[in-house]
Formats: C-alpha cells, sequence, structure tokens
C-alpha cells in the first residue's frame, strides 16, 4: 500500500534518467527501415538500393545490418553512440544478437561499425577496421558515399554468411523434433501399463483391470492434451520469423557489447 | 471478550504486513545487488582483456631500438599498478570504486601518451603486428566504455531502491551498502551538440 507512491517515485527518477539521454538519439524508425538518413546525403533510389539488398539480407539470414547516417554525434564518441543506438533500436535478433549498425557522422567525418556480441567472431574488430580504412573511408572522402556503404555492407555479407542461418533457426522452432519424443513416450507409457495390467490380473483380481485401465485412460488424454498445447506453442512462436516479403520486418532487440572499429575520412 | 481480540487481529495483521513487506524489499536488494555483481565481471574481464594485450604491445615497440624507454616504462609502470588493485564484487564501495578508476585512467593516459609517440615512428606505425594490437587495444576501449556504462546503469537502479523510503530503514538492517559509480573522464563539458 504505502510503496505505491514510492515506487512511482522511483519510476519517474528512473524515467527522468533515461529521458535525459533520450533526445540525443533519434526514434525507432517507423515503418522501420534498415537505412537511415538523417543527414540526407543519399538519393532516394540509393537507399531503396541499399534497404533492399539488406532487408533480402535478413529476411534470408537473420543477420540485421543497418546504416545510419546522421549529422554530428555532438559530445559522444562515434563509438559510444553507435552502440547506444543500436542497443535503443535493438538492431538484431534478441537471442542472437546478431545485429551490425554502421553509423555515419556526416558532419562529424567519422563513421563506426558496431558489431552485435553475436557479430563479434563473424567481423572482428581487426577486419572492421579494415572495411572502414579500406572500402569506406577512400569512397567518402572522394565523395562517394553510396559507394563506400555498398561496398562494406557487400563485405560485411560476405563475411557474416554463414553464422546465422534464417532457415537453420526457423528449423530449430519446428515442432516435428519434439514431436515424436512425446509420441515415444506416450507409446511406451502405454506398453508399459499394458504389461503391468496383465501381471495384475494373473496375480489379482480381474476387478482391478477396470481401474488402471480408467487411470491410464486419463494420462493418455492429459498427454495428448499436453501434446497439443506445446505443438500450437511452437507453431506460434514460428510466426515470428515470417516478416519478409514485402518490407523489413522490424529490430529485434539485439545488443552491443563494444565490438566494432571506425575511422575519420 | 471480543474488545480483546480485535487489537490482537490488527496487530497479528501489520506483524505479517511487516514481516511480507521485509521478505520482498530483501528479495530486491538481493537481485538488484546480483546484476550489480554481474556487470562487475563483465568490467574486471574487460580491464583484464586490456592488461593482458599490453605486454605484447610493449614488445612489439620494443623492437623498434631508438623507442623512448620513458614512455614504456611508464606504461609498464601503470599496468603493473592497475593490476595490483583487485575488488572483490562485495566490496565495491564508492572509496574502492574511485581508486579502481584512478589506477586504470593512470593506465589509459600512459596508453594514449605511448600510442601518441607511436606517430613519430612511421616504420613501426606500419608494422601489420602493431595495427592489429592497435585494433585490438581500441576495440577493448570500446568494450570497457560499453561495460562501465552498464555497470554504472545497474548500479544506480540498487542505489535507488536502496535509499528511498523505507528501503533505506531495510537496507540499515540487512547491512546493504551505496556502491560506487564510475565518474566521467574530466573535460566532458562545453562539448558540441548532437544533430540527426
Amino acid at each position: 500500500m504505502t510503496n505505491i507512491p514510492f515506487f512511482s517515485l522511483l519510476l519517474t527518477l528512473s524515467l527522468s534518467f533515461s529521458g535525459w539521454a533520450q533526445g540525443d538519439f533519434p526514434e525507432k524508425p517507423n515503418p522501420p527501415r534498415l537505412v537511415n538518413d538523417f543527414s540526407e546525403t543519399l538519393s532516394a533510389q540509393e537507399i531503396r538500393q541499399l534497404e533492399n539488398k539488406l532487408v533480402a539480407y535478413d529476411d534470408s539470414t537473420s543477420t540485421q545490418v543497418s546504416v545510419v547516417l546522421i549529422n554530428s554525434v555532438g559530445p559522444y564518441a562515434i563509438s559510444d553512440y553507435a552502440f547506444q543506438l543500436g542497443d535503443k533500436w535493438g538492431i538484431g535478433r534478441k537471442d542472437k544478437d546478431n545485429g551490425i549498425l554502421i553509423l555515419a557522422a556526416m558532419k562529424d567525418r567519422k563513421v563506426f561499425i558496431a558489431t552485435g556480441y553475436g557479430m563479434e567472431g563473424a567481423v572482428p574488430d581487426a577486419l572492421a577496421k579494415r572495411i572502414v580504412e579500406q572500402l569506406i573511408v577512400p569512397n567518402f572522402r572522394s565523395g562517394n558515399y553510396f559507394a563506400g556503404l555498398d561496398q562494406a555492407t557487400d563485405t560485411i555479407i560476405q563475411l557474416a554468411s554463414g553464422e546465422y542461418d534464417a532457415a537453420q533457426l526457423s528449423e530449430t522452432d519446428r515442432p516435428t523434433p519434439v514431436f515424436p519424443l512425446v509420441l515415444l513416450f506416450m507409446g511406451g507409457l502405454l506398453i508399459l501399463t499394458l504389461i503391468k495390467n496383465r501381471r495384475d490380473n494373473n496375480n489379482h483380481m480381474g476387478g482391478k483391470r477396470g481401474v488402471v485401465d480408467i487411470f491410464t485412460t486419463l494420462l493418455l488424454a492429459n498427454m495428448l492434451g499436453g501434446g497439443r498445447g506445446k505443438f500450437g506453442d511452437f507453431s506460434s512462436g514460428r510466426g515470428s520469423f515470417g516478416g519478409g516479403g514485402g518490407g523489413f520486418g522490424g529490430f529485434g532487440g539485439g545488443s552491443f557489447g563494444g565490438g566494432g572499429a571506425g575511422g575519420s575520412w | 471478550m471480543k474488545k480483546v481480540l480485535i487489537p490482537i487481529g490488527i496487530l497479528v495483521l501489520i506483524g505479517i504486513f511487516v514481516y511480507s513487506k521485509a521478505v520482498g524489499v530483501y528479495n530486491t536488494f538481493v537481485q538488484t545487488e546480483e546484476s550489480v555483481n554481474g556487470q562487475w565481471a563483465e568490467v574486471e574481464t574487460q580491464y583484464q582483456r586490456r592488461a593482458d594485450l599490453i605486454p605484447n604491445l610493449v614488445n612489439t615497440v620494443k623492437g623498434y631500438a631508438d623507442f623512448e624507454q620513458e614512455t614504456l616504462t611508464g606504461v609498464i609502470e601503470a599496468r603493473a599498478k592497475a593490476t595490483s588493485i583487485t575488488l572483490q564484487a562485495d566490496d565495491l564501495s564508492p572509496e574502492n570504486i574511485a581508486r579502481f578508476q584512478d589506477a586504470q585512467d593512470q593506465l589509459s593516459g600512459s596508453l594514449s601518451r605511448l600510442l601518441v609517440a607511436v606517430e613519430r615512428y612511421p616504420d613501426l606505425k606500419a608494422n601489420q603486428n602493431f595495427l592489429e594490437l592497435q585494433a585490438q587495444l581500441e576495440g577493448t576501449e570500446n568494450r570497457i566504455a560499453v561495460a562501465r556504462r552498464n555497470f554504472n546503469q545497474s548500479v544506480q537502479g540498487y542505489n535507488a531502491n536502496l535509499r528511498t523510503f523505507p528501503n533505506n530503514i531495510f537496507a540499515g538492517w540487512y547491512g546493504f551498502e551505496r556502491k560506487g559509480y564510475f565518474e566521467a573522464a574530466a573535460g566532458a563539458e562545453n562539448a558540441p551538440t548532437v544533430e540527426f
């Protein structure tokens, strides 16, 4: 009872704390997009081309590569800004943390590739550094912003291929591996009770048989119901992966732990 | 008879309320403290990773005979000092955190002096081994920054929970204490603004 005002005090405290940092970061794009150009550097055509490539890659591998162009990161180090933005938007799947954010601050002339926890193996810092130094910086210097981003995303896609697979992901979420096990278990139980039942008949009075039968039927009915419930759960879980087709299905809640590298042009 | 029963009932009810409240508060203390401990482990891991990279870096730089000895010994000494201070997760008082941060910041300072000095040695700067080490070191600094921010956030939750009324009374009973933050580096004032 008394804790309600204090709890709300705590809540407003934490809200005001996050509110202070919130203003420094753009809102999550709605409808969701992987390519976000707040600095108006790229043409609509170029944005569409990049977006299509990255959405297709997300559909086939579940790895989310996002490109964000802003004007300036202000007081932040560009790396720090990239990690916080990636965390806020939740780039990558929640359980895989397989997101990559390419952040460029156009007026600061700084760029950073941030890799999610799950991508640090596929794109280690040294390779991210090489992508920045060899593909992004030279192109950006001569004003070919699209070419730099296009080549960088191509290379990242090549590096990350095979690391996470959308087909693999949906396979593990398919109910089929679980269902036969349940059937097998139920079958085994049925046989066991039948054997036990027969033995009972040999040793005891016939009356007992009916009791066991009812018990077994109840048990089996329960098991069947339970099995079915699980089946439904799994298939509904699978639905969340079907974001593909037309556009980008949305960010998945991945987080960033400080992997990646950057540079300036 | 009834007149006696009513106050006793009220007392019992109050007793049950205080007891359940005390248990609930204790459990949230423990949970938030555990999340602080978890984040602290991450901070330590990343600092350890940096300390492990330094001998390699020093050896690579040493190969360049004319490299300034002073800068090198500065890094080695700062590393020795920083690794000598280890904090247990149950000992994260503000003073201890400040001491830990101070030693680590000194190491950061001497490392950045080393990296600045390297600028004067073009051969070293082009050395592939050195470049890889530098990329790793930068990555570790980034991870340290993230780990420190996450630690600060969980400490903030823990301290706020601890210090609000009536939890502060319970905290005194149970002996939970405020934990320290990592302070932002000096010189972050009058910075430019963010532009989307």
